[in-house]
């Protein structure tokens, strides 16, 4: 009681440095353990045996450290990894490469660009951030039915661009008017035409932002089902993973959870490589040095 | 090289209703050092901005050299331009920054390369040609936005408050410096500032703006001993020249319980009982004996060293008027002190009270 702080001391000091450490290590820890646990077993699973799984837990494992990795053949097998896989890629490189392109250009037009009719065009941008996508889901097959585009790849780039092109433009937008006015004006002097300004000076500095837009669509894109199951249909022989996935869960009765947990790892693994690889991308400060210090 | 002409130029800024640049008349000499210089929201960067073509001309034309530039874009102007936060391209090192117009005009390698070199050893930038601009310092950055300018070899440089951004002493060093370089290199400037002394220092001429409207133009002499109204004379000179409101009485104008004589014709053409009177701080004689003179009670005095500064108020008119005067640094009465004021014979200035203007076109000679 005697040693208690002067208020106005204690005021100052961040919550962070008055709660002891220890108990941010312990809230670090458990939040970590929830999320963990699910992926640990679903990698202890893909590695066990089917008796051994019908025997007892995933974490016996750790009892009975007997690994196979039978379950990952089978998997292969029976997701078709080597055409789904490519299919899952032959959707989500175009999808992400179109998005991040498509938003750049739409983002600079909005944000640097004078031109009748832009504040309309960017409410109408605003406007289709708000439509729900299954709203378009009919219209769509119908539509793509008629162009005789049905069940093939391209159907699922135009959804998952067309619904992601709003948020990528209103994401770079914002992130544009973070650049100095000055950039652009000094290389307008400079003698840069509308195009080199883009290319050479625009471009190399909103990478951070494009680089998160092409992780979230990356990611959205190989990890969807709604779409490639709408419009391409489960028999489709361009099945995407995903696809596969859901119907092997669907048929597991006879296979063991085994090798449901090794596809899932199998569809994991790459979304996962892609975003540890694109981080470094992330880091701030790109634009440092351009203004004063 | 070439000179620069605004004629009639004005800007209005859509939604406003007066215009941030007003029918601005202004002709720069080829090869010559123009400031244009006044308070924040006085339409000089603005005016900079339109002689850069980033900024529209409602009305009226702007010339470079003969050819008029009005409807012309920046980039087919032949201008460079030092921005105040420097714009370089953060992802480019100083090298390519300085050469990126050369490479866009489509020179050649080998030019472009020697070009840099020749501006990098200008500026002493030669041992950072590698780096990116953040790993410099604040001077050498503005050393590259310069160098960035004069690779360009332009018809004009546009100095938007390039020192504004540096710290005193390296704004008083580069201040010389760039005013050196650019007089060596003989093109024709237009430069920036808000700051009065940086304009008396490097200008050959200086034009001073308020609300969008030309206030006066000439040399930085001209301009300190014969500005042409009130607001000219407070804002050129600091500390700023003494301005208040004097009657008018037979022979001259009351300054205090004494009478600074007038000449008669000066006089008569003032139609009023009473005319606003400057006096620089370095005009005014103190004495501390009673005697002639404005009687100033010291509220501060300011040293300096060599030089100090007594601030003190006066009852003029009925109205409490603060003044400043120049006293020697060492030697000066004190605060709380009453002392006497009195002008130095030739350096008063008359103004109108209504219009501002000056009355006459040298300052007073007193007796």
């Amino acid at each position: 009681m005697s040693v208690a702080l002067p208020k106005r001391r204690k005021a100052k000091i961040p919550i962070l440095t008055r709660v002891p450490r220890w108990v941010v290590h312990v809230v670090i820890f458990v939040f970590c353990a929830v999320w963990f646990t699910p992926l640990l077993a679903m990698v202890a699973t893909s590695l066990r045996t089917n008796p051994d799984t019908a025997a007892g837990g995933w974490w016996m494992i750790f009892v009975k450290p007997l690994v196979t990795l039978d379950n990952f053949t089978r998997a292969s097998d029976l997701l078709e990894l080597n055409t789904s896989l490519v299919s899952t890629l032959a959707i989500a490189v175009p999808s992400t490469i179109l998005t991040v392109i498509i938003s750049a250009f739409g983002a600079y037009a909005l944000a640097r660009m004078h031109f009748r009719g832009k504040a309309f065009v960017f409410i109408l941008l605003v406007a289709l951030l708000a439509i729900p996508p299954q709203l378009a889901i009919t219209p769509l097959l119908q539509l793509f039915g008629h162009l005789g585009l049905g069940g093939s790849i391209a159907t699922v780039w135009i959804w998952q661009v067309g619904f992601t092109v709003p948020f990528g433009i209103f994401l770079v937008r914002g992130y544009l008017f973070t650049l100095p006015e000055e950039l652009i004006e000094a290389a307008r002097i400079d003698g840069a035409s509308e195009f080199r300004l883009f290319f050479q000076i625009v471009l190399p500095l909103i990478t951070p932002i494009l680089a998160s837009l092409a992780i979230l669509q990356f990611l959205w894109s190989w990890n969807d089902l709604l779409t490639p199951l709408v419009f391409m249909g489960v028999a489709n022989h361009e099945a995407p993973i995903t696809l596969q996935l859901a119907s092997l869960f669907q048929t597991q009765s006879g296979l063991g959870q085994n090798s449901v947990a090794a596809g899932a790892f199998i569809s994991v693994i790459v979304p996962l490589a892609v975003l540890i690889g694109l981080q470094r991308y992330f880091v701030a400060g790109i634009t440092g040095g351009s203004l004063k210090g | 090289m070439a000179s620069v002409t605004f004629d009639h130029a004005s800007r209005l800024y859509p939604g406003s209703t007066r215009p941030a640049v007003d029918q601005l008349n202004l002709e720069t000499a080829d090869g010559e050092f123009l400031v244009l210089v006044g308070p924040s929201g006085c339409g000089k960067s603005t005016s900079l901005r339109m002689l850069a073509g980033l900024e529209e001309v409602n009305s009226g034309n702007i010339f470079i050299g003969e050819r008029n530039v009005t409807d012309v874009p920046p980039k087919d102007r032949d201008i460079a331009m030092v921005f105040q936060n420097y714009a370089l391209y953060p992802h480019m090192t100083v090298a390519e920054n300085m050469g990126f117009a050369l490479k866009i005009a489509g020179i050649n390698k080998d030019e472009r390369a020697s070009r840099v070199l020749e501006a990098a050893k200008l500026l002493d930038l030669e041992p950072y040609l590698g780096r990116k601009p953040k790993a410099l310092s604040g001077g050498q950055r503005q050393r590259v936005a310069m160098g960035r300018a004069i690779v360009r070899q332009p018809q004009v440089f546009l100095m938007d408050e390039p020192l504004s951004n540096l710290d005193a002493k390296l704004r008083v060093q580069t201040r010389t410096q760039i005013a050196s370089l650019v007089r060596r290199l003989g093109v024709t400037t237009v430069y920036v500032t808000h700051d009065q002394t940086e304009a008396l220092t490097m200008g050959d001429r200086i034009a001073v703006l308020k609300d969008g409207l030309l206030q006066q133009v000439g040399t930085p002499r001209d301009l300190y001993e014969k500005p042409a109204n009130i607001f000219v004379a407070g804002f050129i000179g600091s500390p700023a020249m003494n301005l208040f409101v004097a009657e008018v009485v037979d022979g001259g104008v009351q300054f205090g319980t004494s009478v600074i004589p007038v000449e008669r014709e000066l006089l008569s053409s003032v139609n009023a009982k009473t005319v606003t009177i400057g006096v620089r701080p370095e005009d005014i004689v103190v004495s501390s004996a009673f005697g002639e003179g404005l009687p100033v009670d010291i509220d501060l005095i300011e040293e300096l060293g060599a030089d100090g500064y007594l601030y003190g108020h006066a009852d003029i008119s009925g109205k409490r008027t603060d003044l400043v005067t120049r006293v020697d640094g060492r030697v000066h009465p004190n605060a709380g002190e009453k002392v006497y004021l009195t002008a130095k014979p030739g350096h008063l200035h008359l103004f109108n009270n209504e219009s501002g203007e000056r009355i006459g076109n040298k300052p007073v000679v007193t007796a």
